[in-house]
């Protein structure tokens, strides 16, 4: 089953266009970067952005981090909005069902082919940026890459560090990942789905911008995404890491288990 | 599959209900298929029957009431029941952006009981074959007409050799050769053993292939009979006669009723009837033994309910 799923999502048109989409915006960015040079200002803008000019070998982590706040979890909410509602929108999810084919089966298959889209989508955009970094960004000094506190991280320290930020990265999208697949099996609409998403990750966003809202903050699903720039300070910095991971995996359990109540029992009349 | 064997259900509901909100879908339905059964489900749209396909298939929860499907309890058998059973549940569907060949291959893919590769190819060639599609044809689901989508979506019930196919409106789509054409493959197929649970707006269909047929209007199932034993003769002679009042006063007693310009009478041999009305100089259009149609049956038992 999760074969299939897999294979489905693979031969879909939609899946590399979004990945075309992921993989277009840092590319842009490289090249304005490279033809005028200009940087933001250390501090401002996406992390590793005004370090990259310097340092190339960072481009990945700064495309990640151009990705990660609103391109990524929307082409997540897509992915995972269509889940069941799309199946459900042409017909073929009661075809599934009577196939037979458990639902909390597909409701499973469906959650691990949307983070095998995220780990595809990431890899993809790790690879396209480092090739991107090498060749139109400075080069990493013979001395080392600096990390954000000041010293100097060995070739080897870079790469681990690195995959630990692209994996973190993968986890922040499971939370999103499973409230889509929760909205999924509530509307009978693949867009209503994906929009229901959006609307929870621009709420979070707003309400972390807001003072009011900080006895909230620590839960909102958005808080902790940026914590893979922490993984570059020398000593790393956990503290935000395993809170963004106990985050997500608080989102992903409760609301896949809100998607398998719901779908469990529902009576499928589209 | 013994059970079933036992006292030959196929399909067998007990009060099947199925209530959303105030009103009742479906309201206490007792439907008895037996094996070798063409049962023709009849019903306006909107009469409950595409509810009631969806019970028997585990896909809508029934409110009260219970069904059994190859004699095992639905839904919560469904994985014992539904890999012997072939469907099309209201419409066909298929993923528009790939080729009929492959999205049976997907569907076949996806179940516990999924053929090897190597049978599959053969499977699916076999199916599209029967339903007259071209098995070649490497076109998206997205060109295909309504009748090629229809037939893509009986080779997908097909595919597995079910013993009990459960048709939701078979014909949708398809132009009168196409509507022979599968007719015609289901009654093979039934020749062969497959029982069929067929439902259908068109009387004229379910007349021409049923054995059985149930009737259902808001809900209920207001008649389930043995097709033969609806359409046996009923003892009348209808005679057409532009005569009609005098023809009504010569017979007297035997008359059964009167229409516009036909006669029922009860009596035993139309040829001594058209002898006897003619000699007496009543001037008759046509004569014959009197046949009821399933058309006025249903009508008949909708006014009953």
């Amino acid at each position: 089953m999760i074969v299939v799923e897999l294979i489905k999502m693979i031969r879909r048109p939609r899946t590399w266009l979004i990945i075309g989409m992921l993989v277009a915006l840092p590319t842009l960015v490289a090249i304005l970067l490279a033809v005028t040079d200009l940087g933001p200002r250390p501090g401002t803008g996406p992390p590793f952005l005004s370090a990259v000019l310097s340092d190339g070998t960072l481009f990945p982590l700064a495309a990640l981090g151009v990705v990660l706040p609103l391109l990524l979890p929307i082409a997540v909410a897509v992915l995972g909005g269509d889940a069941i509602a799309g199946e459900s929108e042409t017909g073929t999810l009661r075809y599934l069902l009577v196939r037979p084919v458990g639902r909390t089966h597909l409701l499973l298959a469906k959650l691990l082919t949307v983070v095998a889209f995220v780990l595809l989508a990431v890899l993809v955009v790790a690879a396209v940026s480092y090739a991107e970094g090498r060749l139109l960004l400075g080069k990493a000094p013979a001395t080392g890459t600096v990390s954000l506190s000041g010293s100097t991280l060995t070739q080897q320290d870079l790469t681990w560090r690195t995959a630990l930020a692209l994996g973190y990265v993968i986890i922040c999208m499971l939370g999103v990942a499973a409230v889509a697949l929760f909205f999924s099996t509530l509307s009978g609409s693949a867009i209503g789905a994906a929009l229901g998403t959006i609307g929870v990750l621009i709420a979070s966003t707003v309400l972390l911008g807001l003072d009011a809202a900080e006895a909230l903050h620590p839960f909102l699903l958005t808080r902790y995404w940026l914590a893979f720039v922490d993984l570059f300070r020398d000593p790393i910095l956990w503290r935000d890491v395993v809170r963004g991971l106990v985050v997500q995996l608080g989102y992903l359990t409760v609301f896949t288990l809100a998607a398998w109540a719901n779908f469990g029992t529902k009576d499928i009349d589209d | 599959m013994n059970t079933a064997a036992e006292n030959g259900h196929v399909i067998q509901t007990r009060a099947l209900t199925k209530r959303y909100g105030e009103l009742r879908a479906v309201d206490g339905v007792n439907l008895e298929v037996r094996a070798g059964d063409v049962y023709g489900f009849l019903g306006a749209n909107g009469s409950g029957k595409t509810t009631t396909v969806r019970m028997l298939l585990g896909l809508v929860l029934p409110t009260s009431g219970e069904a059994k499907v190859l004699g095992q309890p639905m839904p919560t058998a469904r994985r014992q029941v539904l890999p012997q059973v072939g469907s099309l549940v209201e419409s066909p569907a298929a993923y528009p952006h790939l080729s009929g060949s492959s999205n049976l291959a997907l569907l076949d893919a996806t179940g516990s009981d999924r053929s090897p590769r190597s049978e599959r190819r053969a499977k699916i060639r076999d199916a599209l074959d029967q339903v007259g599609l071209d098995p070649a044809d490497r076109r998206p689901v997205r060109t295909y007409s309504q009748g090629m989508r229809q037939r893509l979506g009986l080779a997908a019930a097909l595919m597995r050799r079910p013993t009990l196919l459960i048709l939701d409106e078979p014909s949708n789509g398809l132009d009168p050769q196409g509507i022979q054409e599968i007719r015609r493959l289901l009654l093979q197929l039934n020749a062969e053993g497959t029982t069929i649970f067929l439902s259908s707006h068109l009387l004229a269909e379910v007349e021409h292939m049923c054995t059985h047929v149930g009737v259902l209007r808001d809900g209920r199932l207001i008649l389930q009979e043995r097709l033969d034993a609806l359409l046996r003769p009923t003892g009348l002679v209808a005679v057409r006669t532009p005569d009609i009042d005098r023809c009504s006063e010569l017979l007297g007693a035997v008359v059964d009723s009167v229409g516009d310009d036909r006669l029922l009478v009860r009596a035993d041999d139309p040829a001594d009837l058209n002898a006897y009305l003619v000699g007496e100089g009543v001037r008759v259009d046509e004569i014959g033994p009197y046949r009821r149609s399933l058309e006025e049956i249903v009508l008949e038992a909708e006014t009953r309910a």
